[in-house]
């Protein structure tokens, strides 16, 4: 299938949209936390998710929106303020980058093993050390197994959409898993495009309010939320998590069918999209806003006569592991691109090759495959990067040794 | 702002007039003797029904909260080591904005977190902090068995100069393993947060009622409030389970637990143990009591009374705050 993800197609006039803005990446994100009618906010500091709080605070100043809103004192109580507020059944939001993101993982850990469902954006960054404000997808990474929704977008609109279809499926009573939507630092983070708003009651329409029913902490619903349970239980309460994990692929997908009756066919297809896939042989697939080198390389690489494509992750987990073997094993060669590493990992290779690699194993046609790592530390990966990383994949093909397996791209050698 | 209306309490006066309403019961599993427990028992009694509880990990986490013979009548989550702050913004952050916004019916409901010395004192002083420079209406309550009793009774940084936990074990080279002066968490806590408006020590048992009363008063007096509770811990202390409540009179009489309220930064003594008060019994007394402090000498122990002494008749606030007054300016 393809798709060219362009601006949206229904127009401002049936109200659904309701005004244009030119917006960076941080911004739309606060304008769908504004949209989403979020309770609570908890902020710190941290290059280059932070303008998303610097932008909501003046919204509330500004009387635009109301939320309480928190500066914590580290992005440990940063989250565990988003936890406790989201478990008196608050609609709460917060986020960060890099290294911040680490410092508050035992927060990140219990959130999700505790099944609540508060969003957080994560402003990719590149871990400490050595200091780098440039985008690198670790950070996310790092709470792929631990029970939360990950996914990534590319471009400001797509943002602002996804707070609202990332609350609508990570509150969904079937899931109410932790939501985390990452936005690559700088590429999308400050990169400005014109974004058509939602009006309030088209998102209302999409988005219900948030309900924890029965695990809501209230005086009138006395609980105990994660008492002590030792060997007793604590496998069957890991099912559970699992299971949820299992049932949001399905929610994911009804959510965006919502979406795309409310708001126009907005999404072709709920976890990935394909670029000029029809009739390719060899694509490239990765996260994030590597999408636009790619997709710019297809095109020119098509006006030539490849038969290339681009297809562009968007959900992490759940990974989308059957339609993504289908797609994927339509194609004689594929190359991931990981803006990631994995130390010592089998064939040293990225996560993101990790997880492709497993999915394509039980594939009746399996394709070639090969790793490319590369925009590490927010360094640029270019359309010539992605035209190198085409031919390589392609020659992957004809092959069958493993040079070349693994590629850094832009790599100073 | 939203003004939330307030819960009407009485001052409790003499023991029969305690609640007998208990608000947590069976199904913990804490040690005989356990003073913590009583303290838990104590501060929802005092506080009610429409209360939601956060709990750090710790003894009153792992011992007494277990899955599916939980002893809370009333709401209770837990929440991680250091995270005892941040859970009471993060409930009160939401009822406020819950209420606000007309989502839940406006009712004052008391957001109230505990955390052990550990928790509190050392790992989750930052975010305590943090609460206590919120404008929420919030209770912390530091409960202080002096250890990292869950973990099999390990030093922190509230431990009495000269115990023995399994991080400072006597030894044949080093008598003293704990060489740090217990830390002074409520008067630190007081004296850095201005805005906040309550501030006490207190102990479960003594004086009979105190605590329970403390609880009540910083809850109506609102705001961001903090509580530190000295708790007797049989097994961490080694004594006799039964001793529980003489040991924590002990310590207050001793000096070693000043025990006072700071109400909108007034120092009120609730044992005034200055020579020119009450005086105090010589720490000898609540020493000698524990196994901890079997292996001390009498240097250890004329070195701890001195301390204690200096806190009394040298501190500008006696007891609270380690300041000794305002030197001439040399020059
Ligand atoms: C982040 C983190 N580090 C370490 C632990 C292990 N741990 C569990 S309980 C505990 C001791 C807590 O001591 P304190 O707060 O004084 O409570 P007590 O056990 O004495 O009641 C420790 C260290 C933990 N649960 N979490
Ligand atoms: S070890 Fe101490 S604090 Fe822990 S349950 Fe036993 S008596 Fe209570
Ligand atoms: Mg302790």
């Amino acid at each position: 299938m393809t798709v060219t993800m362009e601006k949206p197609k229904s127009g401002m006039s049936d109200g659904v949209y309701e005004r244009e803005e030119l917006l960076n990446g941080c911004q739309a994100v606060a304008q769908g936390v504004c949209l989403a009618d979020v309770d609570v906010i908890a902020a710190y500091p941290i290059r280059p998710y932070t303008e998303v709080m610097d932008a909501l605070s003046k919204l509330i100043a500004d009387g635009a929106f109301d939320a309480e809103y928190i500066i914590a004192d580290s992005e440990h109580s940063q989250f565990e303020i988003v936890k406790h507020a989201s478990s008196v059944n608050a609609r709460a939001f917060g986020g960060s980058s890099g290294t911040g993101w680490m410092y508050g993982m035992e927060a990140l850990t219990v959130t999700a093993t505790d099944r609540l469902p508060p969003m957080f954006v994560v402003g990719n960054r590149a871990l400490d050390d050595p200091g780098a404000f440039g985008v690198e997808h670790n950070d996310a990474m790092a709470v792929r197994d631990l029970g939360w929704l990950l996914c990534w977008v590319t471009t400001p609109q797509e943002a602002l959409e996804h707070v609202l279809i990332g609350y609508r499926v990570a509150e969904d009573k079937n899931v109410r898993m932790p939501m985390a939507l990452a936005i690559d630092g700088a590429f999308l983070t400050h990169s400005q495009h014109i974004v058509k708003i939602p009006s309030v009651a088209a998102a209302k329409k999409f988005l219900p309010q948030y309900d924890l029913a029965e695990r809501r902490l209230h005086p009138d619903n006395p609980i105990s939320v994660a008492p002590q349970a030792n060997e007793d239980w604590v496998m069957e309460i890991r099912r559970q998590n699992w299971e949820a994990a299992k049932r949001a692929r399905g929610v994911i997908k009804e959510a965006y069918k919502e979406f795309n009756a409310i708001f126009g066919e907005r999404y072709a297809q709920p976890y990935f999209d394909e670029y000029m896939t029809d009739d390719a042989e060899t694509v490239l697939i990765g996260v994030g806003t590597v999408a636009a080198p790619g997709r710019t390389a297809v095109k020119r690489l098509r006006e030539k006569g490849h038969k290339v494509g681009y297809v562009n992750l968007r959900w992490f987990r759940p990974f989308p592991t059957e339609e993504l073997r289908a797609c994927l094993s339509r194609f004689k060669s594929v190359g991931v691109v990981d803006r990631d590493f994995a130390h010592g990992s089998p064939d040293n290779c990225g996560i993101l090759m990790h997880e492709i690699r497993s999915c394509l194993y039980p594939a009746k046609n399996r394709p070639a495959i090969v790793n490319f790592i590369g925009g590490l530390g927010g360094r640029d990966l270019s359309i010539a990067d992605a035209q190198k990383m085409f031919d390589i994949t392609a020659q992957a093909a004809k092959k069958d040794s493993m040079d070349g397996y693994i590629t850094w791209i832009g790599l100073r050698e | 702002m939203t003004t939330t209306p307030k819960i009407d309490y009485e001052k409790i006066k003499g023991v029969h007039k305690v609640p007998l309403e208990e608000l947590y019961t069976s199904g913990h599993r804490t040690c005989q003797g356990c003073e913590s427990a009583t303290t838990m028992r104590g501060f929802i009694k005092a506080s009610g029904p429409r209360t939601i509880v956060t709990g750090a990990t710790g003894c009153m986490y792992v011992a007494n909260t277990s899955y599916l013979t939980t002893p809370w009548i009333v709401p209770w989550m837990h929440t991680q080591l250091g995270a005892g702050g941040a859970s009471a913004v993060g409930m009160a952050a939401g009822v406020r904005a819950l209420q606000r916004k007309g989502k839940i019916k406006q009712e004052k409901i008391n957001i109230i977190n505990f955390s052990g010395d550990l928790g509190a004192g050392d790992m989750g002083i930052g975010g305590i902090s943090g609460a206590l420079q919120s404008d929420y209406d919030l209770l912390i309550i530091m409960y202080d068995n002096e250890s990292a009793a869950n973990t099999d009774i390990q030093a922190t940084g509230l431990s009495i100069y000269g115990a023995q936990t399994t991080f400072t074990p006597p030894g044949s080279k080093h008598r003293i393993m704990q060489r740090r002066w217990k830390k002074n968490v409520a008067g630190m806590l007081a004296v850095g947060h201005p805005t906040c408006k309550y501030v006490a020590t207190a102990c479960a048992t003594f004086p009979p009622t105190d605590y329970l009363n403390k609880t009540r008063k910083a809850l109506s007096i609102g705001g961001p409030t903090f509580i530190h509770t000295y708790d007797p811990c049989p097994k961490g202390w080694d004594y006799h389970p039964r001793y529980s409540n003489e040991l924590g009179e002990l310590g207050i009489k001793c000096g070693i637990y000043p025990l006072y309220e700071i109400v909108e930064g007034n120092v009120i003594y609730t044992w005034d143990a200055r020579k020119s008060g009450k005086g105090r019994i010589p720490v000898k007394e609540f020493l000698q009591r524990q196994g901890r402090f079997e292996h001390l000498i009498q240097e250890d122990i004329d070195y701890i009374q001195k301390g204690v002494d200096e806190m009394w008749e040298e501190w500008e606030i006696p007891g609270v705050a380690p300041l000794k007054g305002i030197l001439k300016a040399r020059i």
